[in-house]
C-alpha cells in the first residue's frame, strides 16, 4: 500500500453533456418559485382589498346617512335663494349651448373662470327637492343661524327659518295658512316657544309651524305632521349625536313612509328574520335526514353517486329558477289546493295560500339551500370516526340508536356549519322571493299579536328587496340613494348576527365534543 | 430483569413469566433432544394427532360444505423428523400451501367449563378466506389470549364472536359459535340482543362524545333504562371494576374525551362490563397506550379474571404471558396451538409456536 495517494487522485474528466443538470450554473427564478409566491400573495391581497373596499364603502356611505348636516342658505346671481342641506358636488361640463347662452349674460360669464367649459356644481336638498347650483352662479353662502330641518310624516323634509307659530283655534280661518301670531318674531324666539310647548306636559297650544323656505316662500307645517325638527346650525356634537341616534332608532324600529323614501325598515327586518327562521326550520331537518340516508343507510354505488352529483348540482342552479318552481309548485299547485280545501269561501278573489307568502318563500329558499346543508352534513357524518360507531354497536345499540346518540351529536357542529352557509345564502337571496311572496310595502307583519300569531300566508317585506326598491323603484331616488347603503349595511349586519349566533352555537357544541390531546 | 419499563409490582407479579422469557433459558443452545423430551414429558399432554376424546370434535374436513382437506402432515412423519420435542414442524409450510392443519390442543384447555365454543369456524372477506376451521373452547372465568403475527385473523376471530363482521357486506362465514350453549350464528339470532351479552374493547380508546357517566351507562341507556338509582349503582360498580372510580369520581359529568388515553381505555372497559357481559372481548386494548397506562390496564385485566371470561387479542407476547391463563397461537387464519399460557410460552408443542414466542419470526 505504499503507492497510496496522499491526496485524492484527480477525478477523470466528466463527459460534458448539455443535458447534465450540474452543467447549469444556477437555477432559474421560476424554479425557485418566488414569482409564484408573489402571484399567490397578490391574488389574496387583491381579494382582501376588494372585500375590504366593499365593506368600507358600505360602512362609510351607510353610517353617514343619518348624521345631521349643517343648513345653508345659498343665493345666486339669478336672484334665487335656496335653503337646504348640501347633498353632493361634482365637476360638470357645460354644453356648448349653455355656454352660448351664458355669453349673453356677461355678469355670469365673467365669473366662469374656466376656459374649457368645466365647472363645478353643487346639489342642494331643499324643500322643493334636489336643486343643482352652478358654483359660478353663487353669490353668497351662509349658514342661517336658526334654520330648521323639519322631517315631516308626509311630504319629505322641509328646510327653513321659523317665522311663526299658528295657535290652535276653532276658527276655520286659521287653516288658510296665514300666520296668526308673532308676525315678525325673531326665529330663535319662535323655536324656543315651539320647543317649550312641545317638551312641556301641557297640551300643545299650537297647530302649525311656519317656515321661510327657499326663495322667500313660506310653508306651513302642521305640528301633527312633524316627526323630528332640529335647528341644524345650533347643534353641538352631542346634539348631532342625539339626532343621529334617534334617526337610527327610527330606521330600525318604524315602518317606512312617504313611499318608502322616509322612515324605517322594521317590517323588512322582521320579514327577513322570520323568513330565514322558517327557512332554517324547513331546511335543517330535511337536509339532515336526507344526508343521513345517503351516508348511513344507502349502499354506496352508482345510484348514490348520481344522487350526490345531482344534489351538488342543485346548488348551482340559478336562484330565479327556484323562484319559478316555488311559484308554480308551491303557490299555484299546493297553495291552490289548500285554498280549495280550507279557504274556499274567499276564492277566487282572495286566495290565501294560492299566492306568494311567507310559507312558500321559506320553502323555496329551503330548497335553494338544501344542497348546502346536505353536503355539509354528509361531510360531518363521514368525519365521525368508525370506531365510535363500532363501540356503540358493540354495546348492543341498534343502527338508529347509534345514529341518534353517537353519530348525530358528534356531527352536530358540521350540521351547524351547513346551517350557517344556508343562512348566509338564504338571508340575502332576493330573486326567488320576488316571485313567491315578497312585497314592497306590507301593512301587516307576518308575526303579530293576533291569532294565530304567525301568518304564513301573508306577504312580507325583505331587506334585500327593500334595497332594490329604494335604489330602482323609488319616486325620489336622490333622497333614497343614501338609504340604499344604510339598508345594505343593515342587511349585512343582520346576516352577520344570524351567522354569529349560529357560529356561537357551533363553538359551544364543538367545545362539548372537543377531542382531548394526549 | 428489566424486560420492560413496568412498575416493580407488575414485574414481581409476573416474575415467573419473565423468567420464562429469559433469553438465556429459551434461546440458549439445547443440550440434546433427550433433554427436550425430558422437559416436555413433565407436561402430561404431549400426545397429539388423535382428536382428544373429551373435546369430542370431528376432524377438519368432515363437515359438509367445507372442502375436504388433505390429511394434515402431522405426527408420525414430523415426530420422526424432529424427534418428540417438536412434533408439528412443517406446519407453516403446509399452511402456506393451503393445507389444513389440526390445532394442537393441550389437554388442560378442555377441563374448564366453556363459556364460548368456536366450532370449525371459517370466514371469508369476499373471496379471500381469513379464518380456516377455527375450533376453540374459551373457558369461563379465565383470560384467554390470542396471539399471532399481523393478519393472522386474531381480530377477525374476536370480531366474529359478537358479529361485528356483520357490518362488512362482503363477509361470509361457515361453521358456528356457541355462547353458553346458545348459537351465535343461527338464522333467528337477534344480533343486537347477542351483542348485549358481550362487552368489547377496541384497539383505540373510543369513548363516546358525552360525559363519563353517560359513557358508562350507555349500554343501559340504549335498553331504555331510566331508573336513576340503578344507573348510578351500575356506573359506580363498573368504574370501580375498571379501577377508574377514584380518578374520575369528582368529574363524572365532564366530557369523557377530557380523560387521558389510559383512562379512556379503562372507561371503555367500564362501559363494556356495565352490562354484565358473559364474555369480554378485548381487541389489542393496550396497543395505543403508553407503558404506564398499559400496566394499569393489564392490572385491571388480571383483576377481572374470575368474575369475567376474557378473550384478549394482543400483539405483545409479554402481555399475553403476563395476563392470560390460556393462549392460542394463530397463523394465517388457523389456530396452531392452544393451551395453558405457561406451557405455550415455555414449553410449546409446536416448533412454530416456539419460534414465534421466542421472536424468531412474526
Amino acid at each position: 500500500m505504499s503507492t497510496s495517494y496522499l491526496v485524492e487522485p484527480p477525478a477523470p474528466p466528466r463527459a460534458k453533456s448539455s443535458r447534465s443538470r450540474r452543467a447549469r450554473a444556477r437555477t432559474s427564478l421560476l424554479a425557485h418559485g418566488e414569482p409564484l409566491v408573489w402571484l399567490n400573495g397578490g391574488a389574496l391581497a387583491l381579494a382582501l382589498a376588494m372585500i375590504l373596499g366593499m365593506l368600507l364603502l358600505i360602512l362609510t356611505q351607510g353610517l353617514g346617512t343619518f348624521w345631521p348636516q349643517p343648513l345653508y342658505t345659498i343665493r345666486t346671481l339669478d336672484g334665487a335663494e335656496h335653503i337646504g342641506e348640501l347633498s353632493r358636488a361634482e365637476a360638470h361640463q357645460l354644453s356648448v349651448e349653455d355656454l352660448a347662452s351664458l355669453r349673453q349674460r356677461p355678469e355670469l360669464h365673467a365669473r366662469l373662470d374656466s376656459a374649457d367649459r368645466w365647472t363645478r356644481r353643487t346639489q342642494i336638498r331643499t324643500v322643493d327637492g334636489f336643486v343643482w347650483v352652478d358654483d359660478y352662479n353663487v353669490t353668497k353662502v351662509e349658514q342661517p343661524e336658526w334654520g330648521l330641518v323639519v322631517e315631516r310624516r308626509e311630504g319629505g323634509r322641509c328646510y327653513g327659518v321659523p317665522l311663526a307659530l299658528t295657535p290652535k283655534s276653532t276658527d276655520a280661518q286659521s287653516h288658510t295658512g296665514t300666520p296668526a301670531t308673532s308676525g315678525d318674531a325673531r326665529p330663535d324666539e319662535v323655536w324656543r316657544t315651539y320647543k317649550a310647548a312641545v317638551t312641556g306636559d301641557a297640551e300643545v297650544p299650537y297647530e302649525a309651524l311656519t317656515l321661510a323656505t327657499s326663495d322667500g316662500k313660506s310653508t306651513n307645517v302642521a305640528l301633527a305632521n312633524i316627526v323630528r325638527v332640529y335647528p341644524a346650525n345650533q347643534l353641538g356634537a352631542f346634539g348631532r349625536a342625539a339626532v343621529y341616534a334617534s334617526r337610527w332608532w327610527e330606521f330600525v324600529s318604524t315602518s317606512p313612509r312617504d313611499a318608502n323614501t322616509e322612515g324605517g325598515v322594521f317590517p323588512a327586518i322582521v320579514g327577513t328574520v322570520v323568513m330565514t327562521f322558517f327557512m332554517s326550520l324547513a331546511v335543517v331537518p330535511l337536509g339532515v335526514l336526507a344526508a343521513l340516508y345517503l351516508r348511513e343507510y344507502a349502499k354506496p354505488g352508482l345510484l348514490v353517486s348520481l344522487v350526490r352529483i345531482a344534489v351538488n348540482n342543485l346548488a348551482g342552479v340559478p336562484s330565479i329558477v327556484f323562484g319559478v318552481f316555488g311559484l308554480g309548485f308551491f303557490c299555484y299547485l299546493m297553495g291552490a289546493s289548500i285554498d280549495q280545501l280550507l279557504f274556499a269561501d274567499k276564492l277566487p278573489s282572495q286566495p290565501t295560500f294560492g299566492k306568494g307568502g311567507l310559507l312558500w318563500a321559506a320553502f323555496t329558499l329551503a330548497l335553494l339551500t338544501l344542497p348546502v346543508v346536505i353536503v355539509a352534513t354528509e361531510e360531518a357524518l363521514a368525519a365521525v370516526p368508525g370506531s365510535m360507531r363500532e363501540g356503540s354497536y358493540a354495546c348492543g345499540a341498534s343502527k338508529w340508536q347509534t345514529i341518534c346518540r353517537i353519530v348525530l351529536p358528534r356531527a352536530m357542529p358540521g350540521v351547524m356549519t351547513g346551517l350557517i352557509l344556508a343562512l348566509a345564502r338564504g338571508a340575502g337571496e332576493v330573486a326567488p322571493l320576488m316571485l313567491v311572496g315578497v312585497t314592497n310595502l306590507a301593512f301587516e307583519l307576518p308575526v303579530d299579536a293576533s291569532f294565530p300569531f304567525v301568518h304564513l300566508d301573508r306577504k312580507f317585506m325583505h331587506l334585500g328587496f327593500h334595497i332594490y326598491g329604494l335604489g330602482y323603484q323609488s319616486p325620489n331616488s336622490e333622497a333614497t340613494r343614501p338609504l340604499v347603503f344604510t339598508t345594505t349595511l343593515l342587511l349585512i349586519v343582520l346576516v352577520g348576527v344570524l351567522n354569529l349566533s349560529a357560529v356561537w352555537l357551533r363553538s359551544r357544541l364543538r367545545k362539548r365534543y372537543a377531542l382531548s390531546k394526549f | 430483569m428489566e424486560l420492560d419499563g413496568y412498575s416493580d409490582t407488575v414485574v414481581c407479579r409476573y416474575y415467573e413469566w419473565h423468567t420464562a422469557f429469559d433469553k438465556h433459558n429459551l434461546l440458549g443452545p439445547r443440550t440434546s433432544a433427550a433433554a427436550d423430551y425430558q422437559e416436555h414429558s413433565n407436561v402430561p399432554t404431549t400426545t397429539l394427532n388423535v382428536p382428544d376424546a373429551s373435546t369430542d370434535r370431528p376432524l377438519p374436513g368432515d363437515a359438509a360444505g367445507t372442502p375436504p382437506a388433505p390429511t394434515p402432515p402431522t405426527d408420525a412423519r414430523d415426530v420422526a423428523r424432529v424427534g418428540l420435542s417438536r412434533k408439528c414442524a412443517g406446519r407453516l409450510e403446509a399452511i402456506s400451501r393451503g393445507e389444513a392443519v389440526q390445532t394442537e390442543d393441550h389437554a388442560g384447555v378442555t377441563l374448564d367449563e366453556a363459556v364460548l365454543e368456536v366450532d370449525r369456524f371459517c370466514l371469508w372477506y369476499g373471496s379471500k378466506q381469513a379464518l380456516f376451521d377455527v375450533t376453540l373452547t374459551i373457558p369461563r372465568g379465565k383470560v384467554t389470549a390470542l396471539i399471532g403475527p399481523s393478519g393472522c385473523g386474531k381480530s377477525t376471530l374476536l370480531r366474529s364472536v359478537n358479529r361485528m363482521n356483520d357490518l362488512i357486506d362482503t363477509v361470509r362465514i361457515d361453521g358456528g359459535m356457541r355462547l353458553n350453549g346458545d348459537s351465535i350464528y343461527d338464522k333467528g339470532v337477534d344480533v343486537i340482543e347477542l351483542r348485549k351479552r358481550m362487552g368489547m374493547v377496541f384497539q383505540k380508546p373510543n369513548p363516546f362524545p358525552m360525559s363519563i357517566y353517560e359513557n358508562v351507562v350507555y349500554p343501559l341507556r340504549i335498553d331504555g333504562q331510566r331508573n336513576r338509582a340503578l344507573l348510578d349503582e351500575v356506573m359506580e360498580q363498573s368504574l370501580r371494576g375498571a379501577a377508574l372510580w377514584d380518578e374520575v369520581r369528582d368529574r363524572l359529568h365532564e366530557s369523557a374525551l377530557s380523560l387521558s388515553g389510559g383512562q379512556q381505555q379503562r372507561l371503555c372497559i367500564a362501559r363494556a362490563i356495565a352490562a354484565e357481559p358473559e364474555v369480554l372481548l378485548l381487541d389489542e386494548p393496550c396497543s395505543a397506550l403508553d407503558p404506564i397506562a398499559t400496566g394499569k390496564v393489564e392490572d385491571l385485566i388480571s383483576e377481572l379474571r374470575g368474575s369475567y371470561s376474557v378473550l384478549i387479542v394482543t400483539h405483545n407476547m409479554q402481555q399475553a404471558a403476563r395476563v392470560s391463563d390460556y393462549t392460542a397461537f394463530m397463523y394465517l387464519g388457523r389456530v396452531i396451538e392452544y393451551g395453558l399460557t405457561p406451557t405455550v410460552f415455555t414449553n410449546p408443542h409446536c416448533k412454530e409456536t416456539e419460534d414465534y414466542v421466542t421472536g424468531r419470526f412474526g
